[in-house]
């Protein structure tokens, strides 16, 4: 397995299996009475977060605890060195001399984990980077769609919104397409990167024509500063274009399913009937969240000769 | 009483147009004989047997941070890296802290460069005051100062204000000055880390467009139309600028351009592992945007190889690539890097190169003391280098007080043996000649 979890460039189809797997034999786990396996004793994980996060923050303190592990977090500003504060670069050899194992890192600055991987000897599992990626939120993306479709080959996914800032359509786009999918990106065309063509996306400015052959409608947080930047007109205009309301949601075929990362603005990207509905699997993602990041963390830092988990 | 004979060598000399093997005698500070066989008993030897003997070279772009950052930087360090990389000019950017823009500050730097010894120091002024773009510099109170300012640039930032930037030339003309710019549309480059284009997409940082410069670089084109005013564009770095100097050029525009060695040497491909010392403004470009800056050099539409050389602190660089500042060192790396990436491939040959890296940049500044040509009579601002040494980019032996750089290790072709100026070795036999070093 990798050292470290830096992009979905690094996984092929195979490795992104086994996460899958190991996952499933892992969220078992979760089902019992008594919730931990003792495979991570002794190893210390340290979150450490540059950007506030609740859900991801939780989900991998939890995975590491369940899995045993000493987890430390860290939360901190990210700041330049010339402002008053430590830097990054220290706060990687701080945590190097304690002895961590594993740095779970998020940061809004793009390349910050790649940045840490040189630094410290642990391994780095990137938790989101700028606008760069989040690839444990693509594997549990990926679960969560593998739950309700066997196969990936010709599965149609239309990701929906900021597809310029976004880390997780970066992260679910390269890796829908390592397992055969079909992507289609729509949203403002100013927050389409012209690039999305060579990434092996299609584009459709306009969502309705791509409903019907969608099996998974994966909607992005807007995030309200896009619209002071002039990237769209206003969140009503928004809404009316691109976001997924119960009449566009019928359009859709009926086994499909409606995605988001969270946390979800409802009336602007989703509608709050849209996002109530049982083919909204939200909450699916938010559990598969926790057996996923488990399966990665068993996978990097557990002995191989231990025995598999479940 | 010093005189050297510089034996053996191939003298390239680009004013003249020569290029022959032959010896060159110089004494007290001039070329007092050049021919073949010669013999002065009373000299000492200066060995350029397979070595290459030409102008010193000058560098019409480059940071030396005092006042203000001398933990960076000072003049006296960047002069001896200049001397190391085969300097014997260099011109220094005014964003110092205080900014270069006015006639005491000018005469502070360029008189610290005499003081040092090891260059010329020529110094830039500032067009705006404080490098606002808001209001003029004392331009002419500068251009009258013993620094003898004739080259004017907010470098780091362009001039936003098409009718500031009118204002300027009309005046700068009256001084027969240079207005230089650091071509950029801030409005289009606000954020941006790196080229925009394929990579900055999937990187995930935020790109600064070639036309941020290209639009810039036409309006520029245009009011130096307007006002007749000299205009010299700095670091050119996209293929779409190259292409508007040689048009003005060929419309009899008064344009002159430069080019960076690392925008000649690396793509914005440098930036694929995050590497802060590989951001610099403007960006690494395309491979494209590289061969364009190649022909413009070959063609002669740039007329200047310059360094940018932007040191900065360790820390400084050591950060998150978003925060870290643009920049990267140049002056020991130019001379190498010119040889190995533009002649060694057959891009220019050793004439055109020696050009752009003195002759071009020394008539440019109108620095009759520098760019040759080498014949008796003729200021001894020479550099020596031996064009077959092969030897790698190790950034803990540069002689500037900064080391960021993303060429760490890269194996180069061609290096200083001998720097003279006027008349007297800064560097010899690759070290720093210890009787410069001696008066430090």
């Amino acid at each position: 397995m990798i050292k470290h979890l830096l992009s979905m460039d690094q996984l092929s189809a195979d490795d992104i299996t086994l996460i899958l797997d190991t996952a499933e034999s892992l969220r078992q786990v979760t089902d019992r009475p008594i919730k931990k396996l003792p495979t991570l004793r002794g190893r210390t994980v340290c979150n450490l977060f540059y950007e506030a996060s609740t859900r991801t923050r939780i989900s991998f303190e939890l995975a590491a605890k369940r899995l045993s592990a000493d987890v430390i977090n860290f939360s901190a500003d990210a700041k330049s060195s010339v402002s008053k504060g430590e830097s990054f670069k220290d706060t990687a050899w701080t945590l190097e001399a304690m002895g961590v194992d594993a740095i779970v890192v998020r940061h809004g600055s793009s390349g910050a984990p790649h940045q840490l991987s040189n630094w410290a000897k642990a391994s780095v599992i990137n938790a989101g980077d700028g606008a760069h990626e989040h690839p444990t939120q693509a594997l549990l993306d990926l679960f969560s769609m593998r739950e309700h479709f066997k196969d990936f080959s010709g599965l149609k996914v239309a990701i929906v919104g900021d597809i310029m800032h976004s880390r997780v359509a970066r992260s679910n786009i390269k890796g829908l397409i390592t397992m055969g999918a079909e992507v289609t990106v729509s949203g403002p065309p100013t927050l389409i990167p012209p690039q999305v063509a060579s990434w092996g996306a299609k584009v459709s400015y306009d969502i309705e024509p791509i409903l019907p052959g969608t099996d998974v409608c994966y909607l992005l947080r807007v995030q309200q500063e896009r619209q002071s930047e002039q990237l769209f007109p206003s969140l009503r205009e928004y809404a009316a274009l691109w976001g997924l309301d119960a009449r566009r949601m019928k359009m859709m075929p009926e086994q499909s399913l409606v995605m988001h990362p969270g946390p979800m603005n409802r009336g602007v990207e989703i509608g709050a009937d849209v996002s109530e509905s049982p083919r909204s699997i939200v909450l699916n993602q938010v559990a598969n969240g926790l057996a996923v990041r488990m399966s990665l963390l068993y996978l990097m830092l557990g002995a191989p000769n231990q025995e598999a988990a479940a | 009483m010093s005189v050297y004979l510089i034996r053996g060598g191939r003298v390239v000399d680009p004013a003249a147009g020569t290029d022959r093997r032959t010896d060159v005698v110089v004494r007290d500070g001039v070329v007092s004989d050049v021919g073949d066989g010669l013999d002065a008993p009373d000299a000492e030897v200066l060995e350029a047997e397979g070595a290459v003997v030409a102008p010193g070279l000058v560098d019409l772009h480059c940071h030396l941070r005092e006042p203000g950052r001398e933990d960076e930087e000072t003049i006296a360090s960047a002069s001896r890296a200049a001397a190391a990389g085969g300097y014997t000019s260099i011109c220094a950017m005014p964003n110092t802290d205080p900014v270069a823009d006015s006639a005491a500050i000018v005469e502070k730097v360029w008189a610290a460069g005499r003081a040092v010894g090891l260059v010329d120091v020529v110094p830039a002024g500032a067009i705006s005051r404080g490098q606002q773009g808001l209001r003029l510099a004392d331009i002419g109170e500068m251009a009258r100062s013993a620094a003898q300012v004739r080259i004017f640039t907010d470098d780091g930032h362009g001039v936003q204000s098409s009718l500031f930037a009118r204002r300027a030339m009309e005046y700068i003309v009256g001084f027969d000055g240079i207005y230089a710019e650091h071509c950029e549309d801030e409005s289009l480059a606000a954020g941006g880390q790196m080229h925009e284009g394929e990579r900055s997409a999937v990187l995930g940082l935020r790109g600064i467009p070639s036309e941020a410069e290209e639009l810039m670089a036409a309006r520029d084109i245009a009011l130096a139309r307007l006002t007749g005013c000299r205009l010299h564009l700095l670091h050119v770095s996209c293929a779409r600028t190259v292409e508007l100097v040689r048009r003005a050029k060929a419309e009899g525009i008064r344009v002159t351009a430069e080019a960076t060695p690392h925008h000649f040497t690396l793509t914005d491909a440098a930036l694929e592992g995050y590497d802060p010392n590989a951001k610099v403004q403007p960006p690494l470009r395309t491979e494209s945007d590289r061969l364009a800056v190649i022909a413009g050099l070959a063609d002669g539409t740039l007329d200047a190889v310059a360094t940018d050389h932007a040191p900065h602190a360790l820390e400084e660089k050591d950060q998150e690539l978003t925060f870290a500042p643009p920049g990267m060192v140049g002056l020991e790396l130019a001379l190498g890097l010119t040889l190995t990436e533009l002649v060694e491939p057959g891009h220019l040959d050793l004439m055109a190169a020696l050009d752009r890296l003195s002759t071009g940049p020394a008539r440019l500044l109108g620095l009759d003391d520098h760019g040759g040509p080498i014949e008796p009579g003729a200021p001894a601002n020479l550099v020596v280098f031996d064009p077959a040494a092969r030897w790698k980019v190790d950034p803990e032996a540069f002689h500037s007080k900064s080391r960021n750089t993303p060429l760490a290790g890269r194996p180069l072709r061609g290096r200083a043996l001998h720097t003279l100026f006027k008349g007297r070795p800064t560097v010899q036999d690759g070290r720093m000649s210890d009787r410069e070093l001696a008066a430090r």
